[in-house]
């Protein structure tokens, strides 16, 4: 299968700090990899290098093909973003605000797309609602409509279900997994729930200290590291680097 | 460029305004109590001060026309902050929009801001104090014009620096104009300045307008070359905004400051 992305030695540093060490990887078309780590260990910046918002120190992003570096606005067509670190405008209703991201993605049919994404997404009952009066499981939902409205190939997702009801975190991740099928996107999903990496991902990135420690799939590492479950794997890893830093 | 993405983030403040009765209401209470008290003291002054007393609303002229730069410098740096305080900044800057997109649509929708507080300040003018701007005439359109582009520039500035700083540079924001204010020679003529204030005043585009300004209202005479170098200033300034407008994104985007700028 075609590779969408290929992250190629890329680092980062603030100052004397290296946020991000010289990491490489790849994500193939309709493939949604996980990547795990914890707080502060270089995911956001990662991901920040990866959408273009922030320049690397060294090394490159490939993007279908193109360095993100030197086609930032016309990869950024193709791409969006999730997490809940950021927000859409709280006192724009959530028809406003579709309609505005709509437009600044050049999306051509943007009513029918909107109706369309309301309709998967539940969004119906509180469309003309104001972003900012709404459950954080419905803003999640918008949030989601959000990066969807231009049908990326690409789509990175932070923490998608954090701080979400069960019902409405597997309604997400259901969704997640039945859209990135249907169009074969490439999902690159940051996430600190074990569970929803070992059931929406091919693949793993395990990060810790702006390096990755270990990949596999999930029943690979699991078995490699001779634990029950991912988290222990987590666990494991993380102790073991912190051990040798 | 495109308009649609242009549109776009005009019609992401527009949605904001019209939606907002107490938003409206801010954008035209301050320049109408500006005005009211401005109209008081300028009737005082036509009354008592020999220099005005054959020259009804020098001064109010004057404080309508540095209103006009103040609101749109402020509209265009607030057009800036709301991303900021409602943390869309970082989904404004994935979004495909080009930074002169970006520029282009705060510069039309910080028009429409100025003009909605603006004009019904302008239009009580008339039957409060018996004075319309427009007896400056023709002039006027350059006049606003001038003070609109400055205005803009200045915005450029603060936006640059909240920009690169992020939100710590909120106060610079409220008071950049009230730096330049003393320079601007709004309400008097350039020769009360002392000798070295005059000389960084003659640098700025507020003196040759507010003289321009006052030597059509108080001599009925229109000295074109005021506002050629005015327009000229403007268009030295405007570009060094510009740039470092291209270059605080860049500086951005180096150090991480459109991650985080919410936080």
């Amino acid at each position: 299968m075609q590779k969408s992305v290929i992250v190629e030695s890329l680092s980062k540093n603030y100052f004397k700090k290296e946020a991000v060490k010289q990491i490489s990887f790849s994500i193939h078309e309709n493939e949604i990899l996980g990547l795990l780590g914890p707080n502060g260990c270089g995911k956001t910046t990662t991901i920040a290098m990866m959408l273009g918002l922030l320049k690397p120190t060294n090394g490159k992003v490939i993007i279908h093909g193109l360095d993100i570096e030197k086609n930032r606005i016309s990869l950024l067509h193709k791409m969006n973003f999730i997490s809940p670190y950021i927000e859409l405008p709280k006192k724009l209703t959530v028809k406003e605000n579709l309609i505005v991201y709509g437009k600044l993605y050049g999306v051509k049919f943007i009513s029918d797309r909107i109706k369309y994404l309301s309709e998967k997404l539940r969004l119906e009952e509180f469309i003309n609602k104001k972003t900012g009066e709404l459950s954080s499981g419905q803003k999640n939902r918008v949030s989601l409509a959000k990066a969807l409205i231009n049908e990326p190939s690409i789509l990175f997702l932070d923490e998608p279900t954090a701080s979400l009801d069960p019902e409405t975190g597997d309604f997400v991740r259901s969704f997640i997994e039945k859209i990135s099928k249907e169009k074969k996107m490439s999902i690159l999903l940051a996430s600190h729930n074990m569970d929803e990496v070992k059931r929406l991902c091919k693949n793993v990135l395990m990060m810790n200290n702006g390096i990755i420690i270990d990949k596999g799939t999930p029943d690979h590492l699991i078995e490699k590291h001779g634990k029950k479950n991912l988290e222990e794997v987590f666990l494991k890893l993380n102790r073991n680097n912190n051990e040798l830093e | 460029m495109s308009l649609n993405r242009i549109i776009g983030l005009f019609l992401r403040h527009f949605f904001l305004i019209k939606s907002s009765l107490p938003r409206i209401l801010d954008l035209i209470y301050w320049p109408t109590i500006q005005i009211i008290l401005w109209g008081f003291i300028s009737k005082f002054f036509t009354i008592y001060s020999d220099y005005y007393n054959n020259t009804v609303g020098v001064i109010l002229t004057c404080a309508i026309l540095y209103d006009f730069l103040f609101r749109s410098s402020i509209s265009f740096n607030m057009l800036f902050l709301e991303e900021i305080w409602s943390r869309n900044f970082t989904n404004l800057f994935i979004a495909p929009m080009r930074i002169s997109e970006i520029i282009t649509a705060l510069v039309g929708t910080a028009l429409i801001r100025t003009l909605i507080g603006l004009v019904p300040a302008i239009l009580i003018t008339s039957p409060l104090f018996g004075i319309s701007i427009l007896n400056l005439g023709i002039p006027l359109f350059f006049l606003f014009l001038s003070l609109y582009i400055f205005g803009i520039t200045l915005g450029l500035f603060v936006s640059s620096g909240l920009l690169r700083y992020g939100p710590a540079f909120e106060n610079i924001a409220w008071s950049s104009l009230f730096l330049l204010a003393p320079l601007g020679c709004i309400y008097y003529p350039i020769e009360i300045l002392p000798d070295f204030f005059q000389n960084v005043a003659k640098g700025l585009p507020l003196v040759y307008i507010f003289e321009e300004a006052r030597s059509i209202l108080v001599n009925q005479v229109v000295n074109y070359s005021n506002i050629k170098n005015a327009f000229m200033l403007n268009g030295i300034y405007l570009l060094i905004g510009i740039t470092l407008f291209y270059y605080s994104f860049s500086q951005a985007r180096k150090k991480g400051s459109l991650i985080n700028i919410g936080e």
